[in-house]
């Protein structure tokens, strides 16, 4: 953990994904933190996974207070994510304390106060021990208890009294209709104030993250898009805009020999970005899948993201072109993730791809092809999550091969995708079909390849069923032709 | 109901505030008055006992928690009403002179 930072500001690290970034080192230590959203954002999950990762990853023990759910459902709830509630209760690291406030059975006459609840939470702190505390949805009090006034009061001293006991907490509050929750908690809780959204724009859903405020320290002032999966809350991670990259001069092959030879080095750089681009029919997916080949014959994993085809179809469409890849998808080798484009939001398979690369750790990635992408956010957005990717992809050293779909007889309008794309590549391969009146022929041009000197012929292939044959030299003779006249 | 019902109350209370200690006073008084012999109040101090709070879902003091006869009632305060509390309760006021 950043030494420095720490002394500047305490902060408690979340253990969430993504959230520790952007909030650059997690909540105040110490302080109470209000997340507030409407319902099924994804609140009670998210201090439910602060404190299963507080006592997994830093030892700190938590204490649960719900005010809506049961212990028993909040367990089963987050069993399918792989927390086990019982068990860390049991072992006395987690403590869920239940209040129940059933307005059909209290009556209310003359003064009271909210003590007893400090003398719950309070027990439950220390009979474990806890650092951490989330209070799951506080304002759940106004709808059981008629003073309001008084209640208002009580969290006011219920905050400060947090404070005091030195607990690092999460208060949860439903959205409101003008203020951010209904009982206006954020004026009480004012160290950190997080905001979820979860809305739906052109019937895909997005969940995004903001941080309101953040007394005494920077933080990203953004919307962060979030993903609710398998493994809980993950926020996707800003990664580093800057151009720092450590690079390699290791040159790897594309898979394909005669492409190799098109290039001075017989290869490209590893960890470098390939753009291949071509309207339908050009060969595309065969160019990537001799690239995930290659790869795969280093004995290095490739993770192939196929908007198109599913894992088995591509797997035996490359068979009829001799290019065997079903013996590295068993082996574990090759990792085929198919999706469809519009299945979700845009940075929901961003989200994903780094998820994947992440757990997977491969060392080669293919998109194919990156333009379907296209279809389910506008170009600004498009545009800025494939500079994420990429950053991600280089600061990572893993070399990357994108496809993309050109869109033929719009040759006026720049292609979105290739205009993105080929700015940040460091190889650009554009394959063409050229048509005569007898058939066709298909033809491959290194656009450009950054860091090494490339052939700058149009080279013709065909695809037999022993693969793609190139017909290199002939092309090149014609441009020296064309030089010397 | 029958005439001779018992009533097992509880009353919780953190230390000796002047709530917790006027409730005690308006609930002996009330019981003294209408519930005389049939009654028992138990007096618990989440001060001493703080793991008790959970149990009977206390958050707010006092509360006076009625055990026996079921169901349970709650009712939160310094009792200071005591047609409330004797509603609360569902105690039958005996007939004043």
């Amino acid at each position: 953990m950043r030494a420095n930072k720490k002394q500047l500001f305490p902060k408690t690290r979340t253990g969430i994904e993504g959230l520790d970034e952007i909030t650059e080192g997690g909540f105040p230590k110490g302080r109470p933190t209000l997340i507030c959203g409407s319902a099924g954002c994804g609140k009670t999950l998210l201090g439910l996974q602060f404190l299963v990762k507080g006592i997994q990853e830093e030892n700190e023990h938590g204490v649960f207070m719900s005010f809506e759910e049961n212990a028993k459902d909040l367990a089963q709830n987050v069993m399918s994510l792989g927390f086990d509630l019982n068990q860390l209760v049991a072992q006395k690291s987690l403590r869920i304390d239940h209040v129940r406030i059933e307005r059909s059975e209290i009556e209310e006459t003359g003064e009271y106060d909210l003590e007893a609840l400090f003398v719950r939470l309070n027990h439950a702190i220390d009979s474990i021990g806890a650092k951490r505390v989330v209070l799951d949805t506080i304002e759940s009090l106004f709808g059981g208890l008629t003073d309001a006034g008084l209640l208002r009061a009580e969290l006011r001293r219920l905050f400060q009294w947090l404070k005091d006991k030195g607990v690092t907490s999460i208060i949860t509050g439903e959205r409101g209709e003008k203020s951010l929750t209904r009982q206006g908690l954020e004026e009480y809780v004012s160290d950190c104030v997080i905001l979820l959204d979860f809305r739906v724009v052109d019937q895909i859903a997005t969940r995004r993250m903001r941080i309101i405020k953040y007394r005494g320290s920077t933080h990203g002032s953004n919307e962060y898009p979030f993903l609710i999966d398998e493994s809980g809350v993950s926020v996707l991670p800003i990664t580093s805009l800057k151009l720092e990259h450590s690079v390699s001069s290791e040159i790897i092959s594309t898979g394909l020999p005669s492409m190799d030879k098109l290039f001075s080095t017989g290869g490209v750089f590893r960890g470098s970005s390939t753009l291949v681009t071509g309207s339908a029919g050009t060969a595309k997916t065969i160019l990537a899948s001799y690239f995930a080949l290659s790869s795969c014959q280093r004995k290095e994993r490739v993770l192939y993201f196929s908007f198109e085809e599913s894992p088995e179809q591509l797997i035996r469409n490359m068979h009829s072109v001799d290019i065997g890849l079903g013996k590295y998808s068993k082996a574990k080798l090759l990792h085929i993730h198919a999706s469809r484009p519009s299945l979700q939001g845009l940075e929901m398979h961003l989200l994903l791809l780094h998820k994947l690369i992440r757990e997977l750790k491969p060392r080669t990635v293919i998109v194919d092809p990156i333009s379907s992408l296209i279809t389910v956010g506008s170009s600004s957005e498009v545009r800025a999550m494939l500079v994420r990717l990429m950053d991600m992809l280089k600061l990572n050293g893993i070399s990357a091969l994108f496809t993309s779909l050109r869109q033929d007889g719009k040759n006026n309008m720049p292609d979105p995708t290739e205009d993105a794309v080929s700015s940040l590549a460091d190889t650009w391969i554009r394959l063409r079909n050229e048509e005569f009146s007898d058939g066709r022929v298909r033809s491959l041009l290194v656009v450009k390849s950054r860091g090494m000197g490339h052939s700058n012929a149009v080279n013709d292939f065909v695809i037999t069923d022993k693969g793609v044959k190139m017909k290199v030299y002939q092309a090149e003779k014609k441009i020296k032709q064309k030089l010397t006249l | 109901m029958a005439k001779e019902q018992r009533y097992e109350l509880r009353l919780y209370v953190a230390g000796q505030t002047p709530k917790s200690v006027l409730a005690l006073k308006n609930i002996t008084k009330y019981c003294k008055e209408h519930l005389e012999g049939r009654y028992t109040i138990e007096v618990i101090d989440l001060l001493k006992n703080p793991q008790l709070a959970e149990g009977d879902q206390i958050f707010a003091i006092p509360t006076l928690v009625r055990k026996v006869p079921e169901p349970i009632r709650k009712i939160i305060g310094d009792l200071s009403n005591e047609e409330r509390v004797l509603v609360g309760l569902n105690i039958r006021p005996l007939v004043k002179k």
